[in-house]
């Protein structure tokens, strides 16, 4: 019997208040609390969370920018000044496992606070689910126990977008792709892919500036490399990736035909939940 | 005899200019911030033995990969015989490693099959170079310099080889003849193949021919030995301890500024767990400007590249047609510091010529990276492409304040809300209300 129950996310300010401690703090990230689009992948995270009883909290109205663009702009004095804030922030909160669904906060926590005194286990989402689909069994998508109408991806063709911050910058190729391989459809590589992989071309503070001129925008190429794999679904795990591609697909026109999911999200369209 | 002298003479000639070049090389890359990577010795001779010596960026691009091992192979072999060459050549033998009887036919025949080598790949080279014109090799920056030292490079190595065999296939014949002073070492299985055409000749031809070869390849090789600190083809040193070197920490982290630590502290107040002990610090340069604002490991990438151009090739940026190109990044920062280093030769340390990278690599090639790391993941020799950029944009930005308005308005989100966009930090919740789950 399916059933609707309403989802209140934690704060971790109020489980203090009571007392309480999670296990994980999900550090939601800017594009998750303010991007109309990657705000459904933040609840479709959680709805994830939820469903596997993960117990966690977000940090609320007390998260800030890790300073991940600032950084990488040239602002070392900013991003220093918000890793101090945050740092100071989940230090009392003694968090000690973060999960973030953005790669580039997560590469910022888990490489870059340390020499700042934050010390934290890391976690991308996608690694996250796929322990739980290797390890523990926990998360079962495309078995005998998920019901065959809610196979809906079966026929669909899915290309796989590497974020080059979960990526090249730290290595993980493999969890994204193994939280795939679950859902039943057919996958399909670009041609760059994995450490080749192109990026959208939001990094490095390119997401809030025009391009510099050129012959045309990155995120034009790549996603003329994913129409060049004849995909149905372009599947991202990055906040930048998500706008990138989208439009892309605005610019070409392909929306109805091409659709961009965040890995997230095909996790909860195959779980129906 | 006279020839033994001449010989010592060319030899010592080329040592020392030699050293003295690559002294300067040395003393530039000191020139740069001092940085210390000293950590994890077993992790590095590793990493240098798998992506130096073992080539293994090369391969990820098969057909060229293969044949530069053709060619690396191949020169570190027939450089073995350079031991016996030198020596023949200060003590007047002939073929001094002779006596090793059948071993030494196998290794110089073995020789022969390696030079063959590198003459195809060289062929290759110059053919994709020049012919099929790969566009790497005619980027922007690929001006005629880099082009014509690429191929000075491939064709010396074609003549080094030829003179080789035109070397060996002469002392063959002589060997045949039974002359005095060619000891009959065998067959030689490729040059063997040059004999007929040079059989009819008469003896003192025939010695000419060998003397000539002989002289031609040590000569050529000592003059080329001092033509690599001029050029690229430097890499054949460096590629070993810039690998050693190379970040060992996950590409996605960008090096700490220690110097913004003190300052961002005493503006969050903690001034009062510090005493002020600024009066010696030295004056610090926040990012790069000049090339001494450049680790020396930055400096030792740009002498170590050999201007391949994998890394601009794969650029998401120059891809697009965009002025970025971590291949010209590289270069312009050594040819800028070669041209410090010359500056502080001839008009010494107090000369400064009011120039500095930002002559070279403009504003508009550094804000064009997306950070990648495309670039640092595509290097064969791991030179940090990336390193050097956002220490040119820490510059430009906290040095002069001249970064792109609507990155000057991302920092001022980030101050103001905390977010990168304009949105306020009261609403960080909302994409969590109204929230339903099926459950079953």
């Amino acid at each position: 019997m399916a059933n609707k129950i309403k989802i209140k996310v934690p704060v971790m300010a109020d489980l203090a208040a009571k007392g309480e401690k999670p296990e994980y703090l999900y550090w939601v990230g800017c594009a998750g609390a303010f991007d109309d689009r990657y705000k459904k992948v933040a609840r479709a995270f959680v709805k994830i969370l939820n469903h596997l009883n993960v117990s966690y909290a977000a940090l609320g109205t007390e998260e800030s920018c890790t300073g991940d663009p600032a950084r990488r702009a040239g602002n070392e004095m900013l991003f220093q000044m918000q890793a101090l804030k945050n740092i100071e922030i989940l230090n009392n909160y003694e968090v000690k496992k973060i999960l973030t669904t953005c790669p580039h906060c997560y590469n910022t926590f888990k490489n870059e606070y340390t020499e700042l005194g934050g010390k934290y286990e890391v976690i991308h989402y996608t690694q996250f689910l796929s322990q739980f689909i290797m390890n523990e069994g926990r998360l079962q998508i495309g078995t005998s126990q998920v019901s065959e109408e809610k196979n809906i991806f079966k026929d669909k063709k899915i290309t796989f977008q590497d974020p080059c911050y979960l990526g090249r910058a730290n290595g993980e190729y493999d969890a994204p792709r193994k939280v795939l391989g679950t859902i039943p459809s057919v996958k399909i590589e670009m041609k760059r892919n994995k450490n080749f992989a192109l990026c959208c071309g939001a990094g490095g503070g390119q997401m809030f500036k025009e391009a510099e001129k050129g012959d045309k925008e990155v995120f034009i190429e790549r996603i003329e490399n994913v129409f060049e794999t004849g995909a149905d679904i372009i599947a991202t795990a990055c906040p930048y990736c998500m706008v990138m591609l989208t439009d892309g697909l605005k610019y070409k026109n392909k929306e109805k035909e091409i659709k961009n999911y965040d890995i997230a999200e095909l996790v909860v369209l195959s779980l129906g939940l | 005899m006279i020839s033994n002298v001449i010989f010592v003479i060319i030899l010592i000639a080329t040592i020392l200019l030699f050293y003295r070049n690559v002294r300067i090389i040395a003393r530039n890359i000191k020139l740069g911030r001092d940085v210390e990577i000293k950590n994890n010795k077993a992790k590095r001779w590793k990493l240098m033995f798998k992506v130096a010596i073992g080539q293994s960026k090369m391969v990820t691009r098969p057909i060229t990969g293969i044949l530069h091992i053709l060619i690396y192979v191949g020169f570190i072999i027939v450089n073995i015989e350079m031991l016996e060459i030198v020596i023949d050549g200060i003590t007047g033998t002939h073929r001094l490693f002779a006596f090793f009887g059948p071993v030494y036919n196998i290794l110089v025949s073995s020789f022969e099959f390696f030079a063959v080598g590198v003459v195809i790949a060289c062929i290759i080279f110059l053919i994709r170079r020049n012919i099929i014109r790969v566009k790497r090799f005619w980027n922007e920056e690929m001006t005629l310099w880099p082009r014509s030292d690429a191929n000075i490079i491939l064709i010396t190595e074609i003549f080094l080889m030829s003179a080789l065999f035109t070397m060996n296939a002469s002392d063959r014949i002589l060997q045949l003849r039974g002359l005095e002073h060619f000891v009959n070492v065998g067959t030689f299985p490729l040059s063997g193949l040059l004999i007929p055409f040079f059989n009819g000749l008469p003896d003192n031809t025939m010695i000419f021919l060998e003397r000539f070869g002989w002289w031609f390849h040590i000569v050529g090789v000592f003059a080329f030995l001092n033509y690599i600190p001029y050029s690229k083809h430097f890499h054949v040193f460096l590629s070993f301890p810039n690998v050693y070197y190379s970040k060992l920490r996950p590409k996605g982290e960008i090096a700490i500024m220690p110097s913004v630590i003190k300052e961002v502290k005493l503006m969050l107040n903690e001034s009062a767990m510090e005493p002020v002990e600024e009066e010696n610090a030295e004056e610090l340069t926040f990012g790069a400007q000049k090339v001494k604002d450049l680790t020396w490991k930055n400096l030792m990438d740009a002498y170590s590249c050999t201007e391949c151009g994998r890394c601009t090739s794969s650029c998401p940026a120059n891809i697009t047609g965009k002025r970025l190109s971590p291949r010209k990044v590289i270069m312009d920062t050594r040819d800028r510091l070669e041209i410090v280093g010359k500056n502080l030769d001839k008009k010494g340390k107090e000369y400064d010529d009011g120039k500095s990278l930002f002559d070279l690599i403009t504003p508009e090639e550094l804000w064009a990276c997306t950070t990648c790391n495309a670039c640092t993941e595509e290097c064969p020799v791991n030179i940090d492409h990336l390193s050097i950029i956002i220490d040119m944009r820490r510059y430009l930005v906290m040095e002069q304040a001249v970064a792109p308005a609507q990155l000057n308005n991302m920092f001022t989100n980030i101050e103001n809300n905390g977010a990168p966009w304009q949105f306020s930090r009261e609403d960080r919740m909302l994409w969590a209300e109204d929230l339903n789950m099926v459950v079953k």
